[in-house]
């Protein structure tokens, strides 16, 4: 296996920072070996990019991937979109000889050239592969004893074929590393339906987009749960954002949503400031002091 | 996606069933393939409705590659010159800054406040930068979306 360079993608870095410094924490904390990918731009945004025009989002995928391949290491993603497409445009690169020469002229003009060398991971896959949930469960030393709603979000899972991760109506790997840090994933109505903000349906239609958050957000709410785990910033940014959008027309969910780097985080002993979770526009008081019990009683 | 694969289809409605969107828009699936076969669709708001959840792909019972097939619907409605403004914002982002959503002001100082440095990507790196707009000029893009 090779290293990793960290594919930060846009969402992030540039809205939530507390997630890129959660994800450095428990790397580091992990003992894996990673540097982050300099001079990566978007990956770029699967729904926009991809239905505009194909070519274009395979070279600028195709961009990213050679500077991952220029390092030797494969690139590590903790966001679906970035997952997406970095895994597909990949996939096609190395699958289609005419499609990788046409990249490969656009690629010339900047003196680079995709050789197809490298693998596109996503941190849960890459946890879930690599470390195994009762492997990761051994290094928890403070138990989250907290009722979470997993979304795996749609393109971590689909199209299947190219995932290869099983089955995406009933998938359970997200919620095994959920409950590898003590926390205990509940069932609710569509766990598997989308959050709503991909394919460019919320930069175009926001309050369509947001009718479908809150089909999730009414399961979510319904089964009681502490907070929503989620491994994709955009999935995050709909949750979070999307309930301060949805509280303006009178409906109140307050439910904390949290990226799984700063929930490993956590369970690693590290504080909610430091996993970035007062970055969220939800705060919730209730849930902060819930951590602070957790954690104190795991100093004890 | 060859045709012959979309002339496939039965019209069972297992797409539009699956649709998460569709329960709240007129985004009806079956109907876009139905037509697609026909005539240009390019003019259609519907095919900006699709979260690209992939759930209508992965359960037709002919495999017919729906979510592939609506992108390619998309592209064709690009280049006939159907781009929403807040896409086409997106897309102008892209080209002047190389991310999709970039960094600003606000966000420059919360990463400084929790330890963070500039991010390591094309924001930090104008040569870099260079190259992305190198590129989207090399494909077209940026004539593509003017």
């Amino acid at each position: 296996m090779k290293d990793l360079s960290l594919f930060l993608g846009c969402v992030i870095p540039n809205r939530y920072p507390g997630i890129e410094k959660a994800t450095r924490l428990v790397l580091d904390r992990l003992g894996i070996k990673w540097s982050e990918l300099k001079e990566a731009s978007c990956c770029p945004a699967p729904g926009i990019f991809r239905s505009f025009d194909k070519v274009t989002w395979l070279a600028i995928a195709a961009r990213n991937i050679v500077l991952a391949e220029e390092n030797n290491t494969d690139i590590l993603t903790i966001c679906n979109g970035c997952f997406s497409s970095l895994m597909d445009a990949n996939n096609m690169l190395k699958n289609d000889e005419a499609l990788r020469n046409e990249v490969n002229m656009h690629l010339n003009k900047i003196d680079k050239d995709y050789k197809g060398t490298i693998e596109i991971r996503h941190i849960i896959e890459f946890l879930h592969n690599e470390i195994g949930a009762k492997n990761l469960n051994k290094l928890i030393e403070r138990p989250l004893e907290l009722r979470v709603a997993v979304h795996y979000g749609c393109h971590l899972l689909k199209p299947t074929k190219d995932r290869l991760l099983g089955g995406w109506e009933c998938p359970v790997f997200f919620d095994e590393l959920v409950e590898a840090t003590g926390a205990k994933s509940i069932p609710y109505e569509g766990k598997t339906s989308c959050c709503g903000a991909g394919g460019g349906v919320r930069s175009s239609m926001l309050e369509t987009s947001f009718k479908m958050t809150e089909y999730k957000l009414l399961g979510i709410k319904k089964a009681g749960v502490d907070c929503i785990v989620e491994a994709c910033p955009f999935c995050h940014l709909q949750y979070d954002g999307g309930q301060v959008e949805l509280e303006k027309a009178g409906k109140q969910y307050n439910i904390p949503v949290v990226h799984y780097s700063q929930l490993l985080g956590l369970a690693f002993g590290f504080t909610p400031v430091e996993v970035g979770l007062h970055l969220n526009a939800i705060r919730s008081p209730d849930f902060e002091a819930m951590i602070a019990q957790i954690q104190k009683k795991g100093m004890s | 996606m060859k045709n012959s694969e979309i002339l496939t289809c039965f019209q069972c409605g297992t797409c539009t069933g699956s649709c998460p969107s569709g329960k709240y828009t007129s985004l009806n699936v079956r109907r876009i393939i139905k037509d697609s076969i026909k005539k240009d669709i390019s003019e259609q708001l519907d095919l900006w409705m699709c979260t690209t959840c992939y759930n209508c792909q992965e359960r037709c019972p002919r495999g017919i590659k729906v979510t592939d097939a609506i992108l390619s619907l998309r592209e064709k409605a690009v280049k006939n010159g159907k781009i929403l403004p807040a896409h086409r914002a997106v897309c102008k982002f892209l080209i002047e800054m190389g991310h999709a959503v970039p960094i600003d002001d606000i966000h420059i100082a919360i990463r400084e406040k929790i330890g963070l440095a500039q991010p390591e990507t094309v924001t930090k790196y104008p040569r870099a930068l260079k190259d992305v707009k190198t590129l989207l000029a090399s494909t077209g893009f940026d004539e593509l979306i003017k």
